[in-house]
Protein backbone atom coordinates (compact mmCIF):
# COMPACT_ATOMS: atom_id res chain seq x y z
CA UNK A 1 0.00 0.00 0.00
CA UNK A 2 1.24 3.16 -0.88
CA UNK A 3 0.10 6.90 1.34
CA UNK A 4 0.35 9.86 -0.42
CA UNK A 5 -0.16 12.97 1.30
CA UNK A 6 -1.43 16.22 -0.57
CA UNK A 7 0.45 18.84 -1.67
CA UNK A 8 -0.38 22.51 -0.72
CA UNK A 9 -2.57 23.73 -3.24
CA UNK A 10 -0.88 26.82 -3.89
CA UNK A 11 2.45 24.91 -5.02
CA UNK A 12 0.25 22.17 -7.30
CA UNK A 13 -0.84 25.37 -8.58
CA UNK A 14 2.46 26.66 -9.38
CA UNK A 15 2.96 23.96 -11.45
CA UNK A 16 -0.16 24.25 -13.62
CA UNK A 17 -0.22 28.16 -13.84
CA UNK A 18 1.74 28.61 -17.01
CA UNK A 19 -0.82 26.33 -18.90
CA UNK A 20 -4.22 26.27 -20.17
CA UNK A 21 -5.73 22.87 -20.00
CA UNK A 22 -5.21 20.19 -17.21
CA UNK A 23 -5.54 16.60 -17.54
CA UNK A 24 -6.20 15.69 -14.18
CA UNK A 25 -5.76 12.19 -13.58
CA UNK A 26 -6.75 9.69 -10.84
CA UNK A 27 -5.65 6.88 -9.86
CA UNK A 28 -8.42 3.76 -8.33
CA UNK A 29 -5.03 1.55 -7.12
CA UNK A 30 -3.06 1.20 -3.77
CA UNK A 31 -2.80 4.99 -2.84
CA UNK A 32 -4.60 5.42 0.50
CA UNK A 33 -6.41 7.56 1.60
CA UNK A 34 -8.13 6.82 -2.06
CA UNK A 35 -6.71 9.36 -5.11
CA UNK A 36 -9.67 8.47 -7.64
CA UNK A 37 -12.10 9.76 -9.99
CA UNK A 38 -13.65 12.08 -6.94
CA UNK A 39 -10.66 13.42 -5.45
CA UNK A 40 -9.35 14.07 -9.13
CA UNK A 41 -12.62 15.93 -9.97
CA UNK A 42 -12.23 18.09 -6.43
CA UNK A 43 -8.45 18.95 -7.53
CA UNK A 44 -9.57 19.37 -11.02
CA UNK A 45 -12.31 22.39 -9.66
CA UNK A 46 -9.99 23.66 -6.72
CA UNK A 47 -7.21 24.35 -9.45
CA UNK A 48 -9.99 26.06 -11.41
CA UNK A 49 -10.96 28.27 -8.33
CA UNK A 50 -7.26 28.74 -7.77
CA UNK A 51 -6.96 30.06 -10.97
CA UNK A 52 -10.04 32.40 -11.00
CA UNK A 53 -8.64 33.82 -7.95
CA UNK A 54 -5.73 34.95 -9.49
CA UNK A 55 -7.44 36.47 -12.53
CA UNK A 56 -6.66 33.51 -14.94
CA UNK A 57 -8.86 30.72 -16.69
CA UNK A 58 -7.50 26.91 -17.03
CA UNK A 59 -9.80 24.52 -17.98
CA UNK A 60 -9.42 21.28 -16.29
CA UNK A 61 -10.55 18.00 -16.96
CA UNK A 62 -10.83 15.36 -13.87
CA UNK A 63 -10.28 10.68 -15.28
CA UNK A 64 -9.04 8.11 -13.59
CA UNK A 65 -7.12 4.68 -14.11
CA UNK A 66 -6.81 1.83 -12.21
CA UNK A 67 -3.24 2.18 -11.98
CA UNK A 68 -0.42 4.69 -13.14
CA UNK A 69 2.14 2.19 -12.13
CA UNK A 70 2.22 0.32 -15.46
CA UNK A 71 3.67 2.41 -18.47
CA UNK A 72 1.82 -0.34 -20.78
CA UNK A 73 -1.53 0.40 -19.09
CA UNK A 74 -1.19 4.18 -18.99
CA UNK A 75 -0.53 4.05 -22.87
CA UNK A 76 -3.44 2.42 -23.69
CA UNK A 77 -5.87 3.78 -20.61
CA UNK A 78 -4.83 8.08 -21.06
CA UNK A 79 -5.53 9.41 -24.28
CA UNK A 80 -4.36 13.14 -23.19
CA UNK A 81 -4.76 14.91 -26.79
CA UNK A 82 -5.91 18.10 -26.43
CA UNK A 83 -4.05 18.58 -22.65
CA UNK A 84 -1.21 21.09 -22.45
CA UNK A 85 -0.29 19.30 -18.64
CA UNK A 86 -1.13 16.59 -16.66
CA UNK A 87 -1.27 16.63 -12.82
CA UNK A 88 -1.35 13.38 -11.58
CA UNK A 89 -3.38 12.40 -8.11
CA UNK A 90 -0.51 9.14 -7.76
CA UNK A 91 2.66 8.46 -6.13
CA UNK A 92 5.76 9.32 -7.24
CA UNK A 93 5.84 6.16 -9.43
CA UNK A 94 2.63 7.39 -11.67
CA UNK A 95 4.08 10.72 -11.98
CA UNK A 96 7.19 9.68 -13.69
CA UNK A 97 5.44 6.73 -15.60
CA UNK A 98 2.90 9.84 -17.31
CA UNK A 99 6.07 11.64 -18.26
CA UNK A 100 8.00 8.96 -19.86
CA UNK A 101 4.83 7.65 -21.10
CA UNK A 102 3.75 11.08 -22.56
CA UNK A 103 7.21 13.23 -23.15
CA UNK A 104 5.80 16.11 -25.11
CA UNK A 105 2.99 16.88 -21.80
CA UNK A 106 4.89 17.49 -18.58
CA UNK A 107 3.25 16.24 -15.57
CA UNK A 108 3.44 16.82 -12.51
CA UNK A 109 2.68 15.51 -8.71
CA UNK A 110 -0.36 16.40 -6.24
CA UNK A 111 0.97 14.42 -3.34
CA UNK A 112 3.37 14.29 -1.56
CA UNK A 113 4.71 10.26 -1.27
CA UNK A 114 5.26 9.60 2.00
CA UNK A 115 4.76 5.89 2.65
CA UNK A 116 5.04 2.60 0.82
CA UNK A 117 3.77 -0.57 2.07
CA UNK A 118 4.49 -3.91 1.98
CA UNK A 119 3.16 -5.45 -1.46
CA UNK A 120 3.15 -9.12 -2.31
CA UNK A 121 2.57 -9.19 -5.47
CA UNK A 122 5.31 -10.87 -8.09
CA UNK A 123 5.32 -9.92 -11.52
CA UNK A 124 8.15 -8.95 -13.87
CA UNK A 125 11.27 -6.94 -13.09
CA UNK A 126 10.33 -3.99 -10.81
CA UNK A 127 11.96 -0.39 -10.94
CA UNK A 128 12.29 1.46 -7.74
CA UNK A 129 11.55 4.65 -8.67
CA UNK A 130 10.02 6.54 -5.46
CA UNK A 131 11.47 5.64 -2.33
CA UNK A 132 8.03 7.68 -0.79
CA UNK A 133 10.73 10.54 0.31
CA UNK A 134 7.34 12.96 1.67
CA UNK A 135 8.88 15.39 -0.32
CA UNK A 136 7.60 15.64 -3.61
CA UNK A 137 10.39 17.42 -6.07
CA UNK A 138 9.76 15.59 -9.28
CA UNK A 139 7.42 19.22 -10.07
CA UNK A 140 10.88 20.16 -10.42
CA UNK A 141 12.75 18.02 -11.90
CA UNK A 142 11.16 17.11 -15.20
CA UNK A 143 9.30 14.07 -13.39
CA UNK A 144 12.50 12.10 -13.14
CA UNK A 145 13.10 11.37 -9.30
CA UNK A 146 16.51 11.97 -8.21
CA UNK A 147 16.23 10.76 -4.98
CA UNK A 148 16.00 7.23 -6.66
CA UNK A 149 17.73 7.42 -9.92
CA UNK A 150 20.47 8.61 -8.82
CA UNK A 151 22.94 5.91 -7.40
CA UNK A 152 24.05 9.09 -4.80
CA UNK A 153 20.95 10.82 -4.20
CA UNK A 154 21.96 14.21 -5.12
CA UNK A 155 20.22 17.38 -5.32
CA UNK A 156 22.28 19.16 -7.63
CA UNK A 157 23.38 16.67 -9.72
CA UNK A 158 25.30 14.95 -12.38
CA UNK A 159 28.32 14.27 -10.24
CA UNK A 160 31.25 13.76 -11.82
CA UNK A 161 30.86 9.85 -12.19
CA UNK A 162 28.32 10.38 -15.47
CA UNK A 163 30.08 9.43 -18.33
CA UNK A 164 28.20 9.50 -21.43
CA UNK A 165 25.15 9.88 -19.97
CA UNK A 166 25.08 6.75 -17.97
CA UNK A 167 25.80 6.56 -14.22
CA UNK A 168 29.21 5.15 -12.61
CA UNK A 169 27.33 2.78 -11.06
CA UNK A 170 25.65 -0.34 -12.56
CA UNK A 171 22.24 -1.25 -11.36
CA UNK A 172 21.78 -5.14 -9.80
CA UNK A 173 19.45 -6.88 -11.13
CA UNK A 174 18.44 -8.99 -8.24
CA UNK A 175 15.66 -11.94 -7.93
CA UNK A 176 13.32 -12.82 -5.33
CA UNK A 177 16.00 -14.28 -3.21
CA UNK A 178 18.11 -10.97 -3.10
CA UNK A 179 20.42 -12.41 -5.73
CA UNK A 180 22.24 -10.29 -8.16
CA UNK A 181 21.45 -11.83 -11.72
CA UNK A 182 22.82 -9.35 -13.99
CA UNK A 183 24.71 -5.79 -13.41
CA UNK A 184 23.87 -3.80 -16.16
CA UNK A 185 24.49 -0.11 -16.94
CA UNK A 186 22.28 2.84 -16.16
CA UNK A 187 21.54 5.81 -17.44
CA UNK A 188 22.64 8.58 -14.72
CA UNK A 189 19.11 10.59 -13.50
CA UNK A 190 20.27 13.86 -13.66
CA UNK A 191 21.86 13.31 -17.30
CA UNK A 192 17.77 12.63 -18.01
CA UNK A 193 16.48 15.15 -16.08
CA UNK A 194 18.41 17.26 -17.96
CA UNK A 195 17.65 16.30 -20.99
CA UNK A 196 13.73 16.47 -20.03
CA UNK A 197 13.84 19.99 -18.45
CA UNK A 198 15.85 21.03 -22.00
CA UNK A 199 13.26 19.39 -23.74
CA UNK A 200 10.77 21.20 -21.59
CA UNK A 201 12.63 24.58 -21.96
CA UNK A 202 12.85 24.80 -18.10
CA UNK A 203 17.18 24.47 -17.70
CA UNK A 204 16.05 27.34 -15.47
CA UNK A 205 14.65 24.79 -12.88
CA UNK A 206 18.13 22.71 -13.77
CA UNK A 207 20.36 25.73 -12.90
CA UNK A 208 18.35 26.18 -9.54
CA UNK A 209 20.67 25.28 -6.30
CA UNK A 210 18.49 22.71 -4.47
CA UNK A 211 19.20 22.32 -0.40
CA UNK A 212 20.05 18.66 0.83
CA UNK A 213 17.18 16.20 1.23
CA UNK A 214 15.31 16.11 5.23
CA UNK A 215 16.29 12.92 6.54
CA UNK A 216 14.21 13.43 9.70
CA UNK A 217 11.17 12.07 7.47
CA UNK A 218 13.09 8.88 6.76
CA UNK A 219 13.55 7.65 10.76
CA UNK A 220 12.55 3.98 10.97
CA UNK A 221 10.03 2.67 11.96
CA UNK A 222 7.90 4.64 10.66
CA UNK A 223 3.65 4.74 11.29
CA UNK A 224 0.98 6.45 9.77
CA UNK B 1 28.36 36.74 -2.23
CA UNK B 2 31.20 37.74 0.52
CA UNK B 3 34.51 36.29 -0.39
CA UNK B 4 38.40 36.57 1.06
CA UNK B 5 41.32 34.81 0.42
CA UNK B 6 42.62 33.01 3.52
CA UNK B 7 45.24 30.82 1.93
CA UNK B 8 47.94 31.44 -0.01
CA UNK B 9 46.51 29.51 -2.80
CA UNK B 10 43.59 31.64 -2.85
CA UNK B 11 45.61 34.51 -1.90
CA UNK B 12 47.81 33.69 -5.52
CA UNK B 13 44.78 33.09 -7.61
CA UNK B 14 43.17 36.54 -6.78
CA UNK B 15 46.68 38.49 -7.25
CA UNK B 16 46.21 36.91 -11.05
CA UNK B 17 49.12 35.10 -10.40
CA UNK B 18 49.53 31.85 -12.36
CA UNK B 19 49.11 29.05 -9.94
CA UNK B 20 50.46 25.29 -9.37
CA UNK B 21 49.49 22.53 -7.75
CA UNK B 22 50.31 18.91 -7.05
CA UNK B 23 48.81 16.07 -5.50
CA UNK B 24 49.30 14.05 -2.45
CA UNK B 25 47.81 10.22 -2.13
CA UNK B 26 48.01 9.01 1.31
CA UNK B 27 47.20 5.32 1.87
CA UNK B 28 45.88 2.45 4.12
CA UNK B 29 48.35 3.26 6.49
CA UNK B 30 49.85 5.27 9.43
CA UNK B 31 53.42 5.72 8.23
CA UNK B 32 53.09 8.98 6.34
CA UNK B 33 56.76 8.94 5.54
CA UNK B 34 56.97 8.45 1.83
CA UNK B 35 53.85 10.64 1.26
CA UNK B 36 55.63 13.43 3.64
CA UNK B 37 58.82 13.20 1.07
CA UNK B 38 56.74 14.25 -2.42
CA UNK B 39 55.09 16.57 -0.23
CA UNK B 40 58.81 17.87 0.23
CA UNK B 41 59.72 17.40 -3.41
CA UNK B 42 57.22 18.95 -4.57
CA UNK B 43 58.11 22.33 -2.04
CA UNK B 44 61.22 22.32 -3.06
CA UNK B 45 60.77 23.28 -6.45
CA UNK B 46 59.44 26.14 -5.52
CA UNK B 47 56.57 27.14 -7.39
CA UNK B 48 54.18 24.43 -6.16
CA UNK B 49 51.78 26.33 -4.30
CA UNK B 50 49.82 23.54 -2.40
CA UNK B 51 48.96 20.05 -2.90
CA UNK B 52 45.60 18.25 -2.42
CA UNK B 53 45.76 15.31 0.20
CA UNK B 54 43.24 12.74 -1.17
CA UNK B 55 40.13 11.58 0.75
CA UNK B 56 39.80 7.76 0.20
CA UNK B 57 39.94 8.15 -3.70
CA UNK B 58 38.01 6.11 -5.65
CA UNK B 59 36.84 4.92 -2.42
CA UNK B 60 40.09 2.59 -1.61
CA UNK B 61 39.86 2.67 2.12
CA UNK B 62 43.31 5.27 3.27
CA UNK B 63 44.10 7.29 6.54
CA UNK B 64 41.91 10.11 7.31
CA UNK B 65 42.40 13.32 4.81
CA UNK B 66 42.14 15.46 7.12
CA UNK B 67 45.00 13.94 9.89
CA UNK B 68 47.27 13.55 6.83
CA UNK B 69 46.87 16.92 5.92
CA UNK B 70 47.30 18.26 8.91
CA UNK B 71 50.97 16.40 9.57
CA UNK B 72 52.28 17.02 5.72
CA UNK B 73 51.46 20.78 6.15
CA UNK B 74 52.93 21.18 9.78
CA UNK B 75 55.87 18.74 8.62
CA UNK B 76 57.01 19.90 5.41
CA UNK B 77 55.16 23.45 5.30
CA UNK B 78 53.65 22.92 1.88
CA UNK B 79 49.74 23.86 2.02
CA UNK B 80 47.20 21.37 1.65
CA UNK B 81 44.38 21.24 0.22
CA UNK B 82 42.15 19.22 2.00
CA UNK B 83 39.95 17.10 0.03
CA UNK B 84 36.82 16.00 1.78
CA UNK B 85 33.91 13.45 0.21
CA UNK B 86 30.47 13.70 0.75
CA UNK B 87 30.16 9.70 0.10
CA UNK B 88 31.44 9.02 3.79
CA UNK B 89 30.01 11.66 6.15
CA UNK B 90 26.98 13.43 7.23
CA UNK B 91 26.51 16.87 7.88
CA UNK B 92 27.25 16.55 11.50
CA UNK B 93 30.03 14.81 10.88
CA UNK B 94 31.10 16.85 7.65
CA UNK B 95 30.79 20.42 10.34
CA UNK B 96 33.01 18.67 12.88
CA UNK B 97 35.74 17.76 10.50
CA UNK B 98 35.20 21.42 8.66
CA UNK B 99 35.83 22.58 12.53
CA UNK B 100 38.65 20.57 12.80
CA UNK B 101 40.28 21.40 9.47
CA UNK B 102 39.45 25.43 10.89
CA UNK B 103 41.30 24.35 13.90
CA UNK B 104 44.24 22.99 12.66
CA UNK B 105 44.54 25.51 10.09
CA UNK B 106 44.05 23.83 7.23
CA UNK B 107 43.11 26.76 4.78
CA UNK B 108 41.84 25.14 1.80
CA UNK B 109 39.15 22.04 1.08
CA UNK B 110 38.42 20.62 -2.23
CA UNK B 111 34.58 19.42 -1.71
CA UNK B 112 33.69 16.47 -3.62
CA UNK B 113 30.93 13.96 -4.17
CA UNK B 114 33.77 11.53 -4.34
CA UNK B 115 32.91 7.63 -5.91
CA UNK B 116 30.39 5.45 -4.67
CA UNK B 117 31.27 2.91 -2.09
CA UNK B 118 30.61 -0.13 -4.26
CA UNK B 119 33.32 0.86 -6.44
CA UNK B 120 36.25 0.45 -3.80
CA UNK B 121 37.38 -2.07 -1.12
CA UNK B 122 34.60 -1.59 0.93
CA UNK B 123 31.48 -2.23 -0.99
CA UNK B 124 29.24 -3.87 1.78
CA UNK B 125 29.41 0.06 3.05
CA UNK B 126 26.60 1.80 3.63
CA UNK B 127 26.96 5.17 1.34
CA UNK B 128 26.18 8.28 3.00
CA UNK B 129 25.03 11.24 0.64
CA UNK B 130 23.39 12.76 3.20
CA UNK B 131 24.54 15.80 1.59
CA UNK B 132 26.29 16.34 -2.21
CA UNK B 133 29.08 18.54 -3.42
CA UNK B 134 27.33 21.66 -3.76
CA UNK B 135 25.20 21.09 -0.69
CA UNK B 136 29.24 20.80 1.00
CA UNK B 137 30.23 23.99 -0.37
CA UNK B 138 27.29 25.84 0.77
CA UNK B 139 27.89 24.29 4.49
CA UNK B 140 31.61 25.71 4.11
CA UNK B 141 30.58 28.74 2.81
CA UNK B 142 28.02 29.64 5.75
CA UNK B 143 29.88 28.07 8.40
CA UNK B 144 33.21 30.89 7.41
CA UNK B 145 31.25 33.71 6.57
CA UNK B 146 28.41 34.03 8.99
CA UNK B 147 29.50 31.24 11.46
CA UNK B 148 26.46 28.84 11.18
CA UNK B 149 25.79 25.36 10.03
CA UNK B 150 22.94 24.35 7.63
CA UNK B 151 20.58 24.06 10.27
CA UNK B 152 21.88 27.61 11.31
CA UNK B 153 23.44 26.38 14.74
CA UNK B 154 26.15 29.07 15.69
CA UNK B 155 29.52 28.32 15.72
CA UNK B 156 30.94 29.45 18.80
CA UNK B 157 34.58 31.74 19.01
CA UNK B 158 36.62 32.67 15.89
CA UNK B 159 34.83 30.90 12.52
CA UNK B 160 37.04 28.59 9.98
CA UNK B 161 39.09 30.52 7.51
CA UNK B 162 38.84 28.30 4.79
CA UNK B 163 38.57 28.68 0.90
CA UNK B 164 36.32 25.93 -0.88
CA UNK B 165 37.12 24.05 -4.20
CA UNK B 166 35.51 22.18 -6.53
CA UNK B 167 35.90 19.33 -9.10
CA UNK B 168 35.60 19.66 -12.77
CA UNK B 169 34.42 17.86 -15.72
CA UNK B 170 36.23 18.78 -18.70
CA UNK B 171 34.70 15.85 -20.70
CA UNK B 172 30.88 16.61 -19.18
CA UNK B 173 29.16 15.69 -22.01
CA UNK B 174 26.87 18.26 -22.71
CA UNK B 175 29.86 21.03 -21.65
CA UNK B 176 26.28 22.63 -21.24
CA UNK B 177 25.11 20.82 -18.20
CA UNK B 178 28.83 21.43 -16.64
CA UNK B 179 28.16 24.88 -16.95
CA UNK B 180 24.71 25.10 -15.06
CA UNK B 181 26.10 23.02 -12.48
CA UNK B 182 29.29 25.51 -11.85
CA UNK B 183 27.15 28.16 -12.00
CA UNK B 184 24.83 26.45 -9.12
CA UNK B 185 28.45 26.23 -7.47
CA UNK B 186 29.27 29.75 -7.51
CA UNK B 187 26.15 30.59 -6.27
CA UNK B 188 27.09 28.65 -2.79
CA UNK B 189 30.98 30.14 -2.90
CA UNK B 190 33.56 27.95 -4.89
CA UNK B 191 36.22 29.69 -4.87
CA UNK B 192 38.34 27.78 -6.87
CA UNK B 193 37.86 24.64 -10.04
CA UNK B 194 40.45 21.73 -10.51
CA UNK B 195 39.80 19.30 -12.85
CA UNK B 196 40.72 16.27 -13.63
CA UNK B 197 43.27 15.17 -15.50
CA UNK B 198 43.23 16.26 -19.55
CA UNK B 199 45.69 15.46 -22.35
CA UNK B 200 44.27 17.38 -25.10
CA UNK B 201 45.10 20.82 -25.11
CA UNK B 202 41.68 21.35 -27.47
CA UNK B 203 39.44 19.61 -24.81
CA UNK B 204 40.62 22.10 -21.91
CA UNK B 205 40.22 24.89 -24.02
CA UNK B 206 36.61 24.16 -25.37
CA UNK B 207 36.36 23.54 -21.39
CA UNK B 208 37.58 27.17 -20.52
CA UNK B 209 35.61 28.58 -22.97
CA UNK B 210 32.41 27.09 -21.72
CA UNK B 211 33.32 27.94 -17.87
CA UNK B 212 33.96 31.24 -18.62
CA UNK B 213 30.91 32.96 -18.05
CA UNK B 214 30.70 31.34 -14.93
CA UNK B 215 33.41 33.10 -13.30
CA UNK B 216 35.03 30.78 -11.44
CA UNK B 217 38.90 30.43 -11.27
CA UNK B 218 39.81 27.31 -13.09
CA UNK B 219 43.23 25.04 -12.48
CA UNK B 220 43.31 22.33 -14.87
CA UNK B 221 44.60 19.25 -14.28
CA UNK B 222 47.40 17.75 -16.23
CA UNK B 223 49.50 14.39 -15.74
CA UNK B 224 52.61 13.67 -17.20
CA UNK B 225 52.71 9.94 -17.70
CA UNK B 226 56.26 7.89 -16.46
CA UNK B 227 55.62 5.81 -18.79
CA UNK B 228 53.97 3.95 -21.50
CA UNK B 229 52.25 1.88 -19.68
CA UNK B 230 51.01 4.50 -17.36
CA UNK B 231 49.64 6.25 -19.80
CA UNK B 232 47.85 3.43 -21.19
CA UNK B 233 46.03 3.24 -18.14
CA UNK B 234 44.89 6.52 -18.41
CA UNK B 235 43.49 5.84 -22.01
CA UNK B 236 41.86 2.70 -20.90
CA UNK B 237 40.88 2.67 -17.74
CA UNK B 238 40.05 6.15 -16.40
CA UNK B 239 36.61 6.66 -16.72
CA UNK B 240 36.11 9.94 -18.66
CA UNK B 241 39.52 10.83 -19.70
CA UNK B 242 40.52 10.57 -23.33
CA UNK B 243 44.50 10.17 -24.37
CA UNK B 244 45.27 11.51 -27.75
CA UNK B 245 46.17 8.91 -30.08
CA UNK B 246 49.40 10.88 -31.35
CA UNK B 247 49.84 11.30 -27.76
CA UNK B 248 49.89 7.29 -27.28
CA UNK B 249 51.77 6.71 -30.30
CA UNK B 250 54.76 8.59 -29.12
CA UNK B 251 54.67 7.21 -26.19
CA UNK B 252 54.93 3.57 -27.13
CA UNK B 253 57.72 4.56 -29.30
CA UNK B 254 59.82 5.86 -26.88
CA UNK B 255 58.75 2.38 -24.58
CA UNK B 256 60.75 0.71 -27.43
CA UNK B 257 64.05 2.67 -26.50
CA UNK B 258 66.11 -0.06 -25.07
CA UNK B 259 68.33 1.83 -22.71
CA UNK B 260 66.68 2.23 -19.62
CA UNK B 261 68.62 6.31 -19.00
CA UNK B 262 68.28 7.38 -22.72
CA UNK B 263 64.38 6.04 -22.34
CA UNK B 264 63.88 8.04 -19.19
CA UNK B 265 65.04 10.95 -20.44
CA UNK B 266 63.39 10.66 -23.75
CA UNK B 267 60.26 10.58 -22.25
CA UNK B 268 60.90 13.42 -19.63
CA UNK B 269 61.71 15.52 -22.72
CA UNK B 270 58.60 14.57 -24.28
CA UNK B 271 56.44 15.94 -21.34
CA UNK B 272 58.22 19.18 -20.61
CA UNK B 273 58.06 20.21 -24.46
CA UNK B 274 54.24 18.62 -24.35
CA UNK B 275 53.31 19.95 -21.51
CA UNK B 276 54.70 23.47 -21.51
CA UNK B 277 53.10 24.32 -25.21
CA UNK B 278 49.59 22.52 -23.24
CA UNK B 279 49.76 24.86 -20.21
CA UNK B 280 51.02 28.44 -22.50
CA UNK B 281 48.06 27.43 -24.35
CA UNK B 282 45.91 27.36 -21.40
CA UNK B 283 46.90 29.78 -19.74
CA UNK B 284 45.98 32.04 -22.96
CA UNK B 285 42.51 31.15 -22.32
CA UNK B 286 42.93 32.41 -18.70
CA UNK B 287 43.21 29.26 -16.92
CA UNK B 288 44.20 30.29 -12.99
CA UNK B 289 46.64 27.64 -12.89
CA UNK B 290 47.52 23.73 -13.39
CA UNK B 291 46.86 20.77 -10.63
CA UNK B 292 49.88 18.59 -11.76
CA UNK B 293 48.44 15.33 -10.98
CA UNK B 294 51.13 12.93 -11.25
CA UNK B 295 52.79 11.46 -7.98
CA UNK B 296 56.08 10.46 -7.15
CA UNK B 297 56.98 11.15 -10.51
CA UNK B 298 59.16 14.51 -9.99
CA UNK B 299 61.58 14.77 -13.33
CA UNK B 300 59.53 16.91 -15.77
CA UNK B 301 57.73 19.23 -13.14
CA UNK B 302 60.34 21.82 -12.41
CA UNK B 303 61.27 22.34 -15.87
CA UNK B 304 57.42 22.37 -17.40
CA UNK B 305 57.43 24.94 -14.62
CA UNK B 306 60.13 26.90 -15.45
CA UNK B 307 59.20 26.43 -19.10
CA UNK B 308 56.16 28.04 -18.39
CA UNK B 309 56.96 30.92 -15.70
CA UNK B 310 60.38 31.05 -16.04
CA UNK B 311 62.73 30.77 -13.24
S1 LIG C 1 10.89 12.91 -4.90
FE1 LIG C 1 11.19 10.83 -5.59
S2 LIG C 1 11.18 9.60 -3.71
FE2 LIG C 1 10.25 11.56 -3.22
S3 LIG C 1 8.06 11.18 -3.48
FE3 LIG C 1 8.85 12.09 -5.40
S4 LIG C 1 9.30 10.31 -6.68
FE4 LIG C 1 9.11 9.56 -4.57
S1 LIG D 1 26.34 9.41 -12.46
FE1 LIG D 1 24.36 10.44 -12.32
S2 LIG D 1 22.98 8.93 -11.40
FE2 LIG D 1 25.04 8.21 -11.09
S3 LIG D 1 25.57 8.96 -9.06
FE3 LIG D 1 26.32 10.50 -10.51
S4 LIG D 1 24.66 11.96 -10.71
FE4 LIG D 1 23.81 10.17 -9.74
Amino acid sequence: MIITKEKPIEEIYGFLEPFGSVLVVGCDSCTQPPRGLREAETYASLMEMAARVKGKEIKCEAITVVRQCCSEGVKEWIKPDGHEVILSMACGIGVQVLNEVFPEIPAFPAQNTVFVGWEEKREGIMYENCRACGDCLLGETGGICPRTRCAKGMMNGPCGGCIDGKCEIPVQLRNWRGEVVEEIKQDCGWYLIFNRLKAMKRLDLFEKYREPTDYSIWTNPRRI
Amino acid sequence: MEKKAFSELAKKIEAKEFVFTGELEPHRSIDLTEVKEWATTLKEIGKIIAANVTDNPRSDSAISSLVAAYLIQRDTGLECVYQLRVTDRNRLALVSDILGAGALGLKNILALAGDHTRVGTTPKAKPVFDLDSANLIDLIHRMVYEGKDLDGNEIHGPRPEINVGTAGGIMAEPLEMEVFKLKRKAKVGADFIQTQAVFDVNLAVRYLKAVKEVGIPTLIGIFPPRSYAQAEFFGKFVPGVIVPKEFMDDFKKMSEITDKAVRKEKIKEYNVNYFVDFIKEVRKEGAAGCHIMAVGYPDPIAPIIEGVIGK
